[in-house]
């Protein structure tokens, strides 16, 4: 029971979520400890999908507006943090926000159009807006065209001022992109809990009635974008590093659409959920289903029936069912993802004789 | 020079609008954007690539499998993924398609491999006349010609004369009042999926000719299509051809002037039209009621 403002935007509610958070958060900082290299580049991945699907999530879940093309703004992020960093020799920090307001530069010219569409068109917009990107920076020798570019080395000291420190190892980037992403997490936490998430919210359940109430559409809509291209721009610069090499076909349609996945999946308009997201569907991809002949249990029984009836070069493919599987899935049986499961767990336990 | 560019443009304007038609009949009915269109299509085709390659079958036979399949597919997931989700939003719907897209581009994978490989038609591109000093028809295109015109001419005798399909009209005006007039929307759904899927291969076959055959073939087209059928408005048969035959002369103009940009060109021409004319170019524009 609320009875006062303050205690509904606090960041913890009680004292037991605050004790669990900590807890959480040093077990997260003392991870690099016993976690092999492997481990910590899978989070380091799993750690710039989650800012990534925070970002979307405002615009999808929390705003209501479809985007296919958010592989578009991570690769504004991307290529820019990298471009600025080699041919301005700007600082690792300044290349990575400035790029990230490029992309929310990009967001705000994308929102304009949405202002007018919905459903279906807005789809086919934000897609034909990320498969533009794509293609552009394809053509253009600057961004390194189809052979893709190396990122440099991620120094966060100052290159001017012959002061450098470079963080080369993933234990080293960990510690960096984990700063980022909880504040990212935290500042996304709090912007839903101003007046702007407020009206993000009631722009979802009904613009018309949002616009009678007030909310000024123009301005909220194409901020929705612009601040969730500034969280898909971070991402992206530090996917580079992460990776260390990308091309422009890393950033094509089936990119997008495991961004909308994760966001679904996790649940809309939630951002634990969709951090749980971000989290199942980055370790799907970059570890259970690398390898699909591998996977315990069902792994041998998916190559005897490649021999069988399909093709074991083809066997990788699998990979690509099984997104597309879960995505059906969420939608039929549990709407509203990992964190609708959470909360009927909840609700189970807290009236649990009953 | 002139007629040339306008003859391939209107080719490959017309199999994009035949392929459009596939996207417009299901949204028609059933509202949804179904993103899997292309992957339905592009299976279908290697099923008839399949036939006709490791049965050698004539090819009619291999056409009439490939459409029955075709049918049963699109059937098969209407029933199977959409049917069972319970008052889905728009992007419940999106995101169902786009499930189906990618269990379906998996599945070819998995069966077929990722290399690309040959398609033939009866009616092939290499074939030409020249019924004009200077203007070069393929047999491919008078092949595309004659299906985009046939398959208009029974969808316009369809909807206008049998019982079936003003049950579709009836059903994409109005669900409730369809069902109350004892119409069974399912069956509707399931009809509009099956012939939808069938119309796709039929286009598809023919992109597939054109260029190679492999998983990811029709993303590309379907993409173009889809952008055809959002020109002319998502919802009339007759706005998807002509904005399937603009979509393909404006692509071709400036693929022939600035070759190095023809992929993106469509989806500008999108993005402005939909800033100007939200709904499409020939489509009212219905304001939504509160």
């Amino acid at each position: 029971m609320k009875r006062d403002y303050y205690e509904d935007i606090q960041l913890f509610k009680s004292g037991t979520i605050l004790f669990w958070s900590l807890t959480f958060m040093i077990f997260l900082f003392t991870i690099p400890l016993y976690a092999t290299d492997y481990y910590i580049f899978l989070l380091n991945m799993i750690m710039v999908h989650v800012i990534l699907a925070v970002g979307l999530n405002i615009l999808v879940g929390y705003t209501g507006q479809i985007s296919l093309g958010h592989a578009g703004f991570y690769a504004i992020g991307a290529y820019g943090t990298a471009l600025l960093m080699m041919h301005l020799q700007l600082p690792f920090f300044v290349a990575l926000v400035l790029s990230a307001f490029i992309a929310a530069a990009f967001g705000f010219l994308l929102g304009l159009p949405a202002l007018r569409l919905e459903g279906p068109y807005l789809a086919i917009a934000t897609l034909g807006f990320g498969l533009t990107v794509m293609h552009v920076i394809g053509r253009w020798d600057l961004f390194g065209g189809r052979m893709g570019i190396k990122t440099p080395p991620m120094d966060i000291g100052l290159p001017g001022a012959n002061y450098s420190y470079v963080l080369s190892s993933e234990r080293g980037m960990f510690y960096l992109i984990l700063m980022i992403t909880v504040f990212m997490v935290i500042a996304a936490r709090n912007i839903m809990n101003t007046r702007v998430g407020r009206s993000f919210v009631a722009i979802r359940d009904s613009d018309i009635a949002a616009e009678v109430i007030g909310v000024n559409l123009t301005l909220f809509k194409t901020l929705a974008f612009s601040i969730s291209a500034f969280y898909a721009g971070i991402a992206g610069g530090l996917f580079g590093f992460v990776l260390g090499f990308f091309d422009p076909f890393t950033f094509n349609l089936i990119l997008s659409i495991i961004f909308l996945v994760m966001v679904v999946v996790g649940g809309l308009g939630s951002i634990p959920g969709s951090i749980a997201g971000a989290v199942v569907i980055t370790y799907l991809q970059y570890d259970l289903l690398k390898n699909v002949s591998e996977m315990p249990y069902i792994g041998e029984f998916l190559v005897n029936i490649s021999n069988r009836w399909f093709t074991v070069v083809g066997l990788e493919n699998f990979n690509s069912i099984a997104l597309g599987l879960i995505m059906i899935a969420i939608i039929i049986f549990e709407p509203l993802g990992i964190y609708g499961i959470w909360i009927r767990i909840k609700k189970y336990w807290m009236a649990w004789p009953f | 020079m002139f007629g040339q560019l306008i003859i391939e443009g209107l080719a490959i304007g017309a199999c994009y609008g035949l392929f459009g038609i596939a996207v417009v009949m299901i949204y028609k009915t059933s509202e949804v954007v179904n993103f899997s269109q292309g992957e339905m299509a592009m299976v279908s085709t290697f099923i008839a690539y399949h036939i006709l390659t490791y049965y050698h079958c004539p090819f009619w036979f291999a056409f009439i499998m490939t459409m029955v399949f075709a049918v049963l597919l699109g059937i098969v997931i209407e029933f199977a993924f959409l049917r069972p989700a319970k008052n889905p939003s728009t992007l419940g719907l999106i995101v169902i398609t786009l499930g189906a897209e990618m269990l379906l581009m998996g599945i070819a994978g998995w069966k077929w491999g990722a290399e690309q490989k040959e398609f033939e038609l009866p009616v092939s591109y290499q074939m030409t006349h020249e019924p004009i000093e200077g203007v070069v028809i393929s047999d491919w295109a008078i092949g595309i010609f004659i299906s985009a015109a046939f398959i208009m001419v029974v969808l316009y005798f369809f909807f206008k004369y049998t019982k079936l399909g003003v049950a579709m009209r009836a059903t994409q005006q109005n669900q409730n009042a369809a069902k109350i007039m004892g119409i069974r929307v399912e069956r509707v759904f399931s009809f509009a999926w099956g012939f939808s899927s069938l119309i796709g291969a039929v286009a598809a076959m023919f992109f597939a000719s054109r260029a190679t055959l492999d998983p990811n073939f029709m993303m590309e087209p379907f993409m173009r299509a889809f952008a055809a059928a959002v020109l002319g408005g998502l919802m009339s048969i007759p706005g998807v051809i002509l904005g399937g035959g603009l979509m393909g002369l404006i692509e071709n103009f400036f693929g022939y002037f600035w070759p190095e940009w023809k992929p993106i060109v469509a989806f500008v021409i999108i993005i402005l039209v939909l800033c100007i004319r939200p709904s499409g170019l020939f489509a009212k524009h219905y304001l939504k009621k509160v």
